[in-house]
């Protein structure tokens, strides 16, 4: 394979893998308080990107107030369907949990596809994202320069919230012993409530930027991204931010480099993220970044 | 070599805690010896790692001439240790009857298949464990509730039910985790008195944890005392009531 | 007369009770009640085999999709003919011996079952590496391998063309006899020690495991179980539709199956009857939402992907307000039904479990 080529694919694996991240985030969050796979989160996606869409569509909004605009509606969804989905069940079985998880993935597609109906629809790309620019002789459109740099920007602004604020303190807290925290006083309910906005505003970000990316928005969209984010937050260790952002860029890129390298496995891409995911379970369960887990008997 | 049971330098570290350090013990058969220390001593932790609940981080642990240290749980459990948990932990969903049926389980002879077609090898290996079963809890006090879901049992029952469950796994060694811990004085001594007429009838060995000193004191006949992970002393009830590293340990714990 | 010999008479007489009413309908039910009975049948064996390993020993698996889809393939390339191959393979051809080989119907029921539970073996060691959540992401990500498999090995699944024209042999006798002998087997293999191992293993793995259970043993042992009734059924579903492809087998199936051993109570093989039957029943009924309405002057415009959305609601309101769903865990016996009928409808007779 040419050089060119091949970088090309490695700046388009990175721009993926910061996409996995953001998604992955929001997942390892989530995880981390709940012990809970939210499956609902890739969903969230394709909520974000139908919501720019008639921001900019019915609304005829700039794309720079509609794109701010769904990322607000979408952690609010995040917080909605943890208050009616989640918190319910917070002293029930996993079981119950991750089953009602599962029902709320199900109902936000299959009431895009209500609603919306099936038909792909078209993105629109604000131009300034659709530009094409010349580095080193590589001819690359600056959204695929920008996702990367976008994902670190929130990345930090997010390190800050959970590292330097009283929040993000209790979060951390929470993540470490739920119960503890509980009686501590803290109000977990809405150190909860904030984790969800916090993990779905990223996972709406990233879902905007997916959609410039592959301009055609279906209410199925959100399904694969967000399971190889989860497989990301998994293989960077779950529960572990910085662990997620590492799973994810590597998730992307080695799913791009793949296909680049043997092309003949292109027809297996959707495999690849799951036999990571298996291959991490049996030999590093705790992935790259995560603690051991001891069962307490 | 090792005798009947033997611990060696059994250590268990959680991080930066050193719960556990240089557990040894050496059990003879039949004896009933009492493990004591204040709350987090690691008393628990060390049944863990004898039971393989727990991987210790240095150590061995023999029994019956060979090591086991670290073989899995239900292995252990097959060889013939049995435990309680002080944090009883029945099958709650399960009635008093099947929680004891599962116990024998590990060793009945009869393939999935045979109970699938409902072969009479099978019907009839179902009614001797279901009389055994019965036989145990019988002796345990607890027949008339056979029929009963365990999760609905008074407390003092349900300590009761977890004994009978580990003796249905007909252990040689059984080691008992607080069995008298939420009960009052009375089913206390009833309790003591229980376990000396099993060890007997059963030809058991049993090591046991208890905060209640005259539980401990009249049933053991040697007891070991733990502190943060140390023994600090070990000998008859009478030596250890009168041990001032102990009395220092209680107290300060205080 | 003992009470174990008078239900077994009782069930004897329940099951002739079914067949003849089964006949009734193949004398005179229309070919649509016909194929919502095949459905029910089918979803019954498929819902008591997934509740023998979601409801009986608590772990959440998300991958009976995978064991279906082995089970349709297998069979249906047993039971066509190699002419009926050539013609269908016009991509790539299939490969050789699968495009000679040959079998009846049941012959290639069973071998769907088998080479099922085969697979399940082959998965199990990473599956039941690992609990919980990790536990359903992994054997989804098992279901969606399949899927891509499917679609990927043109020589042996025909791609995304599937497999067309299939003998329907699938009738009411197949179907119906399959769930009968599923949920005879299953039930005793519940009621049996194995079966309280399970159980003990849903309700405290680590307190089994001190009592000598062995819990990869026992997770494994249903989970195969699971796979060959799965895979059966599988081959039955292919020969009552007669096509089958990759996109038949998707997540939307386990979700199905879900909902169905949710609604009729997670680890009651009773509740997975009713809910399957309840599914093949309502699953028909609702499809008046999907389709257009008629109402002389004006024309309602059928809402794809409503009964979906009405599934996934009744789905959530179950788990959220009502988790034990019909029947909790208990089941029906005999005596229960008896009492019913004996009793002044105040007399509180409680069902065994
Ligand atoms: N699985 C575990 N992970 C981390 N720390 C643990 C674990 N199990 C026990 N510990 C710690 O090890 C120490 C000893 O605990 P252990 O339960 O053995 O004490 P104990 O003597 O049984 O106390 P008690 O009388 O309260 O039952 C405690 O500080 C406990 O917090
Ligand atoms: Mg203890």
């Amino acid at each position: 394979m040419d050089a060119t080529i091949f970088f090309q694919q490695l700046i388009n694996g990175v721009s993926v893998g910061s996409l996995y991240a953001l998604v992955a985030i929001g997942y390892t969050m989530v995880y981390g308080i709940l012990r809970l796979i939210n499956f609902a989160h890739g969903d969230l996606l394709m909520f974000a990107a139908y919501a720019a869409i008639y921001g900019i569509a019915i609304f005829s909004l700039p794309w720079y107030v509609s794109f701010p605009l769904a990322v607000l509606i979408t952690g609010a969804l995040g917080i909605i369907l943890d208050r009616v989905a989640y918190r319910p069940l917070r002293d029930a079985p996993r079981i119950s949990l991750l089953i009602s998880a599962i029902g709320a993935s199900f109902l936000l597609e299959n009431l895009a596809l209500v609603i919306i109906g099936g038909v792909p629809k078209g993105f629109p790309r604000p131009d300034v994202f659709g530009k094409v620019i010349d580095i080193w002789g590589l001819r690359v459109q600056v959204l695929t320069v920008y996702t990367p740099i976008i994902t670190l920007l929130l990345l930090m602004g997010l390190l800050y919230v959970v590292y330097r604020t009283k929040v993000g303190k209790a979060m951390r807290a929470a993540s470490k012993d739920f119960e503890t925290t509980r009686l501590m006083g803290i109000n977990l309910d809405r150190v909860i409530a904030i984790t969800f906005l916090l993990g779905s505003s990223l996972a709406a970000a990233g879902g905007l930027m997916w959609a410039m990316k592959y301009p055609q928005v279906n209410p199925f969209m959100g399904v694969f991204p967000g399971l190889k984010a989860f497989i990301a937050a998994v293989l960077g260790g779950i529960g572990n931010i910085i662990g997620a952002v590492i799973g994810g860029f590597l998730l992307g890129l080695g799913e791009i480099l793949i296909v680049a390298l043997v092309p003949g496995l292109a027809q297996y891409k959707d495999a690849f993220a799951f036999i990571v995911l298996i291959l991490v379970l049996l030999f590093r369960p705790t992935g790259i970044m995560g603690e051991p887990i001891i069962d307490k008997s | 070599m090792h005798g009947f049971f033997e611990t060696k330098n059994l250590t268990m570290q959680f991080g930066g805690l050193v719960a556990v350090s240089s557990f040894s013990l050496r059990l003879e058969q039949g004896e009933l010896v009492g493990l004591i220390g204040p709350n987090g001593a690691g008393k628990t932790t060390v049944f863990n790692m004898i039971t393989g609940a727990l991987a210790p981080t240095a150590g061995h642990v023999y029994w019956q001439e060979q090591e086991i240290t670290g073989l899995p749980l239900n292995q252990v459990a097959a060889r013939g240790i049995a435990r309680t948990f002080q944090n009883i932990r029945l099958f709650v969903d399960m009635t008093v009857l099947e929680n004891v049926m599962v116990s024998f389980h590990h060793k009945i002879p009869t393939m999935f298949w045979e109970c699938m077609l409902d072969l009479p090898r099978a019907r009839r290996t179902e009614e001797q464990i279901k009389r055994e079963s019965m036989e145990l809890l019988q002796e345990l006090g607890l027949a008339h509730l056979a029929h009963e879901k365990a999760g609905s049992l008074p407390y003092g029952q349900q300590r009761r039910l977890e004994i009978a469950r580990a003796l249905a796994t007909r252990p040689r060694l059984l080691l008992l985790d607080e069995p008298a811990a939420g009960m009052n004085p009375l089913e206390t001594m009833d309790l003591a008195q229980l376990v000396s007429d099993l060890r007997a009838r059963h030809s058991l060995t049993v090591l046991l944890i208890e905060h209640d000193m005259k539980f401990v004191m009249r049933l053991c006949e040697r007891i070991k005392v733990l502190d943060y992970g140390v023994t600090i002393a070990e000998g008859t009830p009478a030596e250890i009531q009168s041990n001032s590293e102990v009395i220092k340990a209680y107290l300060g714990d205080i | 007369m003992s009470k174990a010999r008078r239900d077994q008479l009782l069930s004897v007489l329940g099951i002739l009770v079914l067949f003849s009413v089964l006949y009734l309908f193949q004398l005179f039910g229309t070919d649509y009640q016909i194929r919502i009975l095949n459905n029910m049948a089918i979803f019954i064996t498929l819902a008591v085999s997934y509740n023998l390993v979601n409801g009986i020993c608590g772990i959440l698996h998300l991958g009976p999709n995978a064991f279906i889809t082995v089970g349709a393939y297998t069979s249906a390339l047993l039971t066509m003919s190699a002419a009926e191959k050539q013609a269908s393979f016009i991509i790539e051809p299939l490969i050789w011996p699968l495009s000679v080989l040959h079998a009846p119907f049941v012959v290639s029921l069973l071998a769907g079952g088998i080479l099922a539970t085969l697979f399940a073996y082959l998965i199990s060691y990473p599956v039941f590496r690992v609990r919980g959540d990790y536990l359903a992401i992994v054997t989804l990500g098992f279901g969606e391998v399949v899927r891509v498999l499917c679609n990927a090995f043109q020589t042996v699944t025909n791609g995304p063309l599937g497999l067309k024209g299939l003998q329907p042999h699938t009738n009411l006798w197949w179907s119906w006899g399959v769930a009968v002998l599923t949920i005879i087997l299953i039930t005793k293999l519940i009621n049996s020690s194995y079966g309280r191992a399970m159980k003990a293993i849903r309700d405290d793995e680590t307190a089994a495991r001190a009592m000598g259970v062995d819990p990869f043993r026992h997770l494994l042992l249903a989970f195969l179980v699971s796979a060959f009734f799965s895979g059966v059924a599988g081959g039955l579903l292919a020969h009552l539709i007669t096509t089958i492809s990759p996109t038949l087998f998707t997540f939307f199936l386990t979700f199905n199956l879900l909902m169905m051993i949710v609604v009729g109570g997670l680890g009651s093989t009773t509740g997975a009857v009713l809910g399957a039957a309840l599914f093949a029943w309502g699953g028909e009924a609702l499809r008046v939402v999907e389709n257009p309405i008629n109402l002389g002057v004006i024309r309602i415009p059928g809402i794809p992907g409503m009964r979906m959305v009405i599934f996934s609601i009744l789905l959530m309101v179950v788990i959220v307000f009502a988790r034990r769903g019909i029947m909790g865990r208990k089941e029906f016996s005999w005596e229960w039904l008896i009492g019913k009928f004996s009793k002044s409808p105040t007399g509180g007779s409680s069902v065994a479990s």
